[in-house]
């Protein structure tokens, strides 16, 4: 069955900062399962536990009732750096987020997120700051990202997001479940193997 | 005009073009591990796929595992469950795996070279970011997550994106007491740890060519923290010296044609990268992270910057100061550590434990530290008994363990404890990493933890030497 991706609506939930690694999203612990199930439970586990979120008084934004039942998340640079867990995509994404808008976003984890059908699209600084002030004055706010129109909207701000042109390609026609597209054409793959002059025989 | 290894590697494992305009690479070498697959071989169940190639696959358990008493069952029954996924899963799809107990178990990065598996030419893949560590040899190594394992296993292949080169060239020499370490560091202090993004990371020049493997596994293992998911080194005759005679190198009869192939491999002389940047080694000093992320470091007789000298890493450096309980403008030197780690893909081969083992020799861990040493190798760690190392250690006052990536990434019982400082030789510093969520960590070279342990304080190794 192919699930295209191709929008996405909901309420947001921003969470501010550059270079948020992976260990924070879902710290190295909760990977010891053979399963992805109730991953979403321990989503930035640690640092909602610490509290005072960002030398606040605030809930940390998972906590926070007012971005109950969000599925965009709004980043900023380099968002999901670090390790290769795809545990990190896959707890946000069993939380409930089913987009995420960022300025940038580690390769490994978007890779991943890709694969699991949860687009990471990025937005202008400047953009990401009307997105932010709009948040601001309305959290509830309801918010579309138009993966096909290349669109992100709130309330009555638009702007222009970007995704690889492959990865939105991918999304677009449900070709983000790989193996079976790479299963397509064995015969080649079969070819491809056989011209490398080397082996793994030991 | 010529091309870059990278291109070549790329060339010659392409399989087609997707109709989503992705590359559909085929991958030379697949190496797993208990954690980043159960998932997939459940996919593969429930789709009633078999593994594609599986002499193309090779496992180890390296991150869940004790490094002390190693008795089975775990007393960890969630570690225990993995490792039964793994064995099961190995023994029913017929892959090879070094098991706990067998003499080839090792920390995956660290085996997979040490078994002449890793070669230069090849496509490697493996559900871990510092898989990067195998482009030493010149091979064209990713970390991948679990949906893509489920790809690799399933079709030997993956649907991915063509990346840029930047050529990063270390020139000169290295001063004493300075390591890959630093250099790679330093690297990534300079370039930022998004500055990668989309490319990979060649490593060359003067300080590069006449690094020795280790070395270079140590620099191209912490690609990754720089953003770039690829690094490599061009394979040259250290490379091919690596390789003979190792388990699954090639053997003797052919090994001539094929050296040849890897070196032909070797990046053109008249190559174009996309960017290339340059290294001054004589102007580097043992480094140390002050920070929450592998580019937040400074040279050991440096202070720790200020956020207004942060620029627009103004409010990172704010955090990172409350979380590490330091005031800009300290001198990192003098900082007192809890703990010091010396292991982790990063920096546990026998070369690491050499360098540090020089420094810890007629001395002893200051009272107040725990020191630990874990081989990333079962081999590394006989061979560091051999040659008497394990010895210095133990005399030292440190703890010798067994192969495994330990206190790195606290997923086993080494763990730090409380708001506790580690001296680490691994690979991250972020928060929480290594397993407590107020542990503290700063990344060094081996022989700077070495240092550090011996001390009791963030020391300049070269007052040691």
């Amino acid at each position: 069955m192919i699930r295209r991706v191709v929008r996405v609506e909901g309420r947001p939930l921003p969470l501010a900062g550059n270079d948020i690694d992976t260990d924070r999203i879902i710290p190295a612990r909760f990977l010891k399962s053979v399963s992805f199930d109730g991953l979403e439970q321990h989503v930035f586990a640690d640092e909602r536990k610490a509290g005072g979120y960002r030398g606040t008084n605030r809930p940390h934004p998972f906590d926070d009732p007012r971005y109950h039942g969000a599925s965009v998340m709004i980043v900023d640079q380099n968002f999901g750096c670090g390790s290769s867990r795809e545990h990190a995509p896959q707890a946000l994404q069993r939380w409930g987020i089913q987009a995420l808008v960022g300025e940038s976003f580690a390769e490994i984890f978007f890779g991943n997120s890709v694969m699991i059908g949860l687009p990471c699209v990025t937005a202008s600084p400047a953009d990401l700051q009307a997105i932010g002030a709009r948040v601001a004055a309305d959290p509830k706010a309801h918010m579309i990202v138009d993966l096909e129109a290349g669109t992100c909207t709130i309330g009555d701000f638009t702007c222009k997001v970007d995704l690889p042109a492959k990865s939105r390609e991918a999304l677009l026609t449900g070709a983000w479940d790989t193996t079976g597209l790479l299963l397509d054409k064995f015969d080649e793959v079969r070819a491809t193997a056989a011209r490398l002059p080397y082996s793994v025989a030991g | 005009m010529g091309q870059t290894l990278l291109r070549k590697v790329w060339d010659l494992h392409t399989v087609r073009q997707l109709p989503t305009g992705q590359t559909q690479l085929f991958i030379g070498l697949h190496l797993i591990h208990e954690v980043t697959t159960p998932q997939a071989f459940d996919a593969l169940r429930a789709n009633g796929w078999r593994v594609a190639f599986p002499e193309r696959t090779f496992g180890t358990v390296d991150h869940i595992i004790p490094t002390g008493d190693r008795k089975r069952p775990f007393l960890d029954v969630m570690a225990e469950d993995m490792l039964s996924a793994l064995e099961r899963n190995c023994r029913d799809f017929g892959l090879r795996l070094a098991a706990l107990g067998d003499d080839r178990q090792g920390i995956v990065h660290v085996i997979g070279p040490e078994l002449g598996l890793t070669q230069p030419g090849m496509t490697i893949a493996c559900g871990d970011s510092h898989t990067s560590t195998h482009g030493a040899f010149g091979s064209v190594a990713f970390g991948i997550g679990t949906s893509q394992v489920r790809d690799v296993l399933a079709s030997q292949c993956l649907a991915i994106e063509p990346l840029k080169v930047r050529r990063i060239r270390v020139t000169g020499a290295l001063p004493r007491g300075v390591y890959a370490k630093d250099v790679i560091l330093t690297i990534i202090q300079r370039l930022g740890v998004r500055g990668g993004t989309g490319y990979a990371y060649e490593y060359a020049g003067d300080v590069v060519d006449r690094m020795s493997m280790d070395e270079r596994m140590t620099m191209c293992n912490m690609s990754i923290e720089g953003g770039a998911r690829v690094g490599y080194v061009n394979p040259d005759a250290t490379t091919v010296e690596y390789v003979r005679g190792r388990p699954f190198a090639p053997p003797a009869e052919s090994f001539d044609a094929m050296s040849r192939w890897w070196l032909s491999m070797a990046s053109d002389a008249d190559a174009v990268y996309d960017d290339e940047v340059e290294i001054r080694g004589n102007e580097l000093t043992p480094v140390v992270t002050w920070g929450v992320h592998p580019g937040q470091s400074i040279g050991v007789d440096g202070a720790v910057p200020s956020p207004a000298q942060s620029g627009e890493d103004a409010a990172a450096t704010t955090d990172a100061l409350a979380y590490m309980g330091l005031t800009a403008g300290q001198p990192i030197a003098g900082m007192k550590v809890d703990v010091a780690f010396i292991g982790s893909c990063t920096n546990s081969r026998l070369s690491d434990l050499r360098e540090a083992a020089r420094i810890v020799k007629g001395r002893h861990v200051a009272p107040h530290v725990k020191a630990l040493v874990v081989p990333g190798s079962a081999s590394v760690g006989r061979a560091a008994e051999r040659e008497g190392i394990a010895e210095i250690f133990q005399a030292a006052g440190f703890e010798w363990r067994n192969a495994g990536c330990s206190m790195c990434l606290g997923m086993n019982p080494d763990k730090l404890e409380g708001n506790q400082v580690c001296a680490a030789s691994s690979n991250r510093n972020f928060k929480g990493r290594q397993g407590s969520p107020t542990g503290r960590t700063l990344l060094m070279s081996p022989a700077m933890v070495a240092a550090a342990a011996v001390a009791g304080e963030v020391t300049d190794v070269r007052r040691l030497m």
